[in-house]
């Protein structure tokens, strides 16, 4: 293989999208990039499923009376709203498409150590996913995403019981991806890149896979004990039935915590991967950055009672809930501050992932930053429940997390597909983004401290300016995820076509043609170099 | 339309504690935030892409620098836990001598009653400087007890109870709002607390209530249920005499030792063979489905009433 950055782009030798044709070769692929993209449609379409949801929320809200639909309606919508994004959009994004298409050609390896399994975790999903729109096209759920109980387990006429299957039956899906990356990193390293030299985005997916094993079987129990009471009464939950309320919160929220590192932890791998590309710089503590993500991943799991502070949990465990939330805000600064360090005296472009990355770096502040409220007992009381934990976790979800893959989406664009797209219209996209976005959740935390609950489609008046903000905001944070939709569909077809390594970034990724042939690498490369070594910026070819 | 408020009424002790804390961290929010957005925004215009064969140093870690933004955040979030561990004790420690009103949660109302009698629905009045402790139970599913102007909140759970208190400062209605998702009508969920001058609101209690006391009330149920027929206050009845066991350390047939809260007469009156009091029989029937959480309330205040 010659992989010299510079090599013309000759006429579309063969690659993983042109080996083979037809709908067959693409449904029954065990290629791990193929996968990936089966995933980028499905989820795609999931995630502007969820944002219709969310764009129906914001118009109810717009006035402080329940004018545009029931209350029913308006319940069904921001529990579906709840459930898609995070089940089916937030949870899978980053792993499924970019840790699919990126794991095995970050360390040097052909494909993932279980390729039909790879096959399966996606039809898992989509069966999963299935379920879930059977049960929103049936009528919805009105739980919301939490399915607190009695109310999930006996009180609602919804769909609950199908939705529940719909996420027992992904998270299989998610338990088979997260093995499938721990065995691959661990077994499948091309000769010499030994853990320290792996890409932090790498790093960031083992931590992600760890949760993702450990914690999915929590809520999965959960909710089957959730639909076993629904239909056979078995009183696990429901105190008229002898059971406990809370347990189910405890369940629940053992694995929903954690769930959030699984959701930005990819997001902060990837940052760690365009700062130091776009700064044309080593990043800085890439030890601490690494074992942050470790150290975020154990933490994660010993906080889950800070959802509890009011619930009715002993004052003890609040306190040592409280605790340990603080030490899980350490890693996470750790790494901001590392990647603010890496920028100091770098050169810094603002090519489009670049103007992602430093969006994330901000909000994600703000969001981590907020959380220290919640994290306060004391505090805590005042603004549970209310739009300030809004505010407070769409900052971290779609401020943090949503723009960290759109960032990754825009920085592998060329390596996935083979083509450039202008990115004028790429950077024009991210600034929408980021004002629509700052303009719909920044009011939220203003009117969560003034008390307004979240969960109601009406509201005193006093709060109605704020909202309005609020929803103008939406509407252009709308307008900013359509953008990338048109001009990357545009490249497919008009966009130039891409060199193997456009940014000229370190990294096996970018040695391998764009878009890489099925195999990955006809020979298996040699490391022996660091991450990073942006300083001699020429990849030296094994 | 354009004047609205920024910042919630401060009605209660509480308030002013709860807000205190939230400025200091509000300060060390801005700080850090500032710091990130200056640094970030000053390195990358000041290292900006000028001259592509600019080669930028190597700087790969300074160990102190990585201990220092260790170190300083860990201290800081110290003091912020004790902080708040400290507020959260104060929230969840009712002073002694507090009023003690009872609230149950259904779907989609709230039902309070005073000790003197009178009930309320979504309303409740309560005196300006005085403690008032709120013992609040559910019909159904969990609702949430929120208050802003006092800075109040706690879910409110079927099958047991749970408490929280205030003391209000300032006359005036402050919203009232179920801040845990309960179904359909959740938004709807809401009220008003009445806070009142202390003279007012003797004024609006003289009214008086038809049926007495809650604690009358809890006698004559309890004639009626016939409790009084085992629970003498000899103590030489089938069961143990109830004078002053509210908040005593029970010995129990298992040899376990409980305490006499809400919770255990509670489960002792639904479920009295859950912890026997050592010495008695298991004989007590259930009273599971004969009353109301609003009666058993009631039971609760007379049983708190009984002197030994």
């Amino acid at each position: 293989m010659s992989s010299k950055t510079v090599e013309p782009v000759s006429e579309t030798p063969v690659n993983y999208l042109n080996a083979s044709f037809g709908l067959r070769s693409w449904l029954l692929t065990i290629d791990h990039k193929r996968i990936a993209l089966l995933y980028l449609v499905t989820i795609t379409l999931f995630f502007f499923v969820g944002g219709v949801f969310a764009l129906l929320i914001r118009l109810e809200l717009l006035t402080p009376r329940g004018d545009l639909f029931t209350a029913e309606t308006y319940n069904k919508l921001f529990t579906m709203h709840g459930l898609i994004m995070i089940f089916f959009f937030l949870i899978p994004a980053v792993p499924a498409v970019l840790g699919n298409f990126l794991v095995p050609l970050m360390i040097g390896a052909r494909d993932l150590a279980f390729p039909r399994i790879n096959l399966l975790s996606y039809y898992i999903y989509a069966v999963g996913g299935t379920f879930t729109m059977y049960s929103v096209v049936a009528g919805g759920v009105d739980t919301g995403w939490t399915f607190y109980t009695p109310y999930s387990s006996t009180y609602s006429n919804t769909h609950v019981t199908a939705m529940v299957i719909g996420i027992f039956i992904t998270g299989f899906s998610s338990i088979l991806t997260g093995l499938n990356f721990i065995v691959t990193i661990h077994k499948m390293r091309a000769p010499g890149l030994t853990w320290f030299r792996l890409p932090l985005f790498l790093w960031s997916i083992y931590a992600t896979s760890i949760i993702m094993i450990l914690g999915t079987p929590s809520v999965a129990m959960a909710l089957a004990l959730v639909a076993m009471e629904r239909l056979l009464h078995i009183g696990i939950f429901d105190p008229r039935l002898g059971g406990d309320p809370l347990l189910f919160q405890h369940l629940f929220w053992f694995y929903s915590h954690p769930a959030v590192y699984i959701m930005i932890l990819p997001g902060m791998g990837i940052v760690s991967e365009i700062v130091p590309c776009f700064s044309r710089k080593r990043i800085f503590g890439y030890s601490f950055v690494a074992f942050s993500s470790l150290a975020i991943a154990v933490l994660g799991f010993l906080v889950w009672g800070h959802h509890m502070f009011v619930a009715g949990q002993s004052i003890y465990a609040g306190i040592i809930f409280s605790a340990l939330s603080f030490l899980v805000a350490i890693p996470s600064a750790v790494k901001v501050f590392n990647w603010t360090a890496t920028l100091y005296k770098g050169s810094v472009s603002f090519a489009t992932p670049m103007l992602y990355a430093l969006g994330f770096i901000g909000l994600f502040t703000i969001g981590g930053l907020t959380g220290l409220v919640l994290a306060t007992l004391g505090l805590d009381i005042h603004v549970h429940d209310t739009y300030f934990v809004i505010a407070h976790f769409h900052y971290i979800m779609v401020g943090g997390m949503v723009m960290a893959y759109l960032g990754g989406i825009h920085f592998w664009w060329p390596k996935i597909t083979g083509r450039l797209y202008p990115d004028s219209w790429g950077r024009l996209a991210a600034a929408i983004i980021f004002i629509g976005f700052n303009l719909t959740f920044f009011p939220q935390f203003i009117v969560g401290y003034l008390g307004m609950p979240r969960r109601y489609h009406v509201y005193p008046p006093e709060f109605q300016v704020l909202n309005v903000f609020s929803t103008a905001g939406a509407s252009i944070l709308g307008v900013g995820y359509l953008l990338p939709l048109l001009y990357l569909f545009w490249s497919l077809k008009y966009g130039a076509k891409s060199p193997a390594n456009p940014w000229d970034a370190t990294g096996l990724e970018w040695m391998a043609p764009s878009p890489p042939p099925t195999q990955n690498f006809p020979v298996t490369p040699l490391v022996a170099w660091e991450a990073y070594e942006y300083e001699k910026r020429e990849v030296p070819v094994a | 339309m354009w004047n609205f408020p920024l910042f919630p009424q401060q009605a209660s002790t509480s308030a002013r504690s709860t807000d205190a804390l939230f400025f200091f961290l509000l300060g060390v929010m801005l700080f850090f935030a500032v710091l990130i957005f200056v640094l970030v925004f000053i390195f990358a215009i000041k290292y900006r892409r000028r001259d592509t064969s600019y080669v930028p140093p190597v700087i790969v870690q300074l160990v102190s620098l990585e201990a220092a933004w260790i170190a300083i955040p860990f201290g800081l979030v110290i003091v912020i836990f004790a902080w708040g561990t400290l507020l959260y004790f104060e929230h969840r420690s009712p002073p002694p001598g507090a009023i003690e009103m009872y609230v149950v949660g259904k779907q989609w109302m709230w039902k309070t009653q005073h000790p003197e009698g009178q009930r309320e629905i979504n309303t409740l009045h309560v005196p300006v400087g005085r403690p008032v402790k709120l013992i609040m139970t559910s019909e159904d599913v969990i609702h949430s007890f929120f208050v802003p102007a006092f800075r109040v909140k706690q879910d409110v759970l079927p099958g047991r109870y749970t408490s929280l208190w205030f003391q209000a400062t300032a006359a005036g209605e402050y919203h009232l709002f179920c801040s845990q998702y309960c179904g359909t009508d959740h938004a709807q969920m809401i009220g008003t607390v009445v806070a009142m001058e202390d003279a007012d609101y003797q004024r609006w209690l003289g009214g008086g209530a038809a049926e007495g006391t809650m604690a009358s009330a809890g006698e004559r149920l309890f004639n009626r249920l016939g409790c009084a027929t085992c629970h003498l206050e000899s103590g030489q009845g089938r069961g143990p005499a109830l004078g002053g066991i509210y908040g005593r350390g029970i010995g129990l047939a298992n040899g376990r030792v409980a305490t006499a809260d809400e919770d255990y007469l509670r489960e002792s009156i639904l479920n009295p063979g859950a912890k026997i009091v050592g010495g008695y029989p298991n004989v007590m029937p259930t009273y599971q489905g004969q009353v109301t959480e609003e009666q058993l309330m009631q039971l609760m205040a007379y049983i708190k009433s009984v002197k030994p």
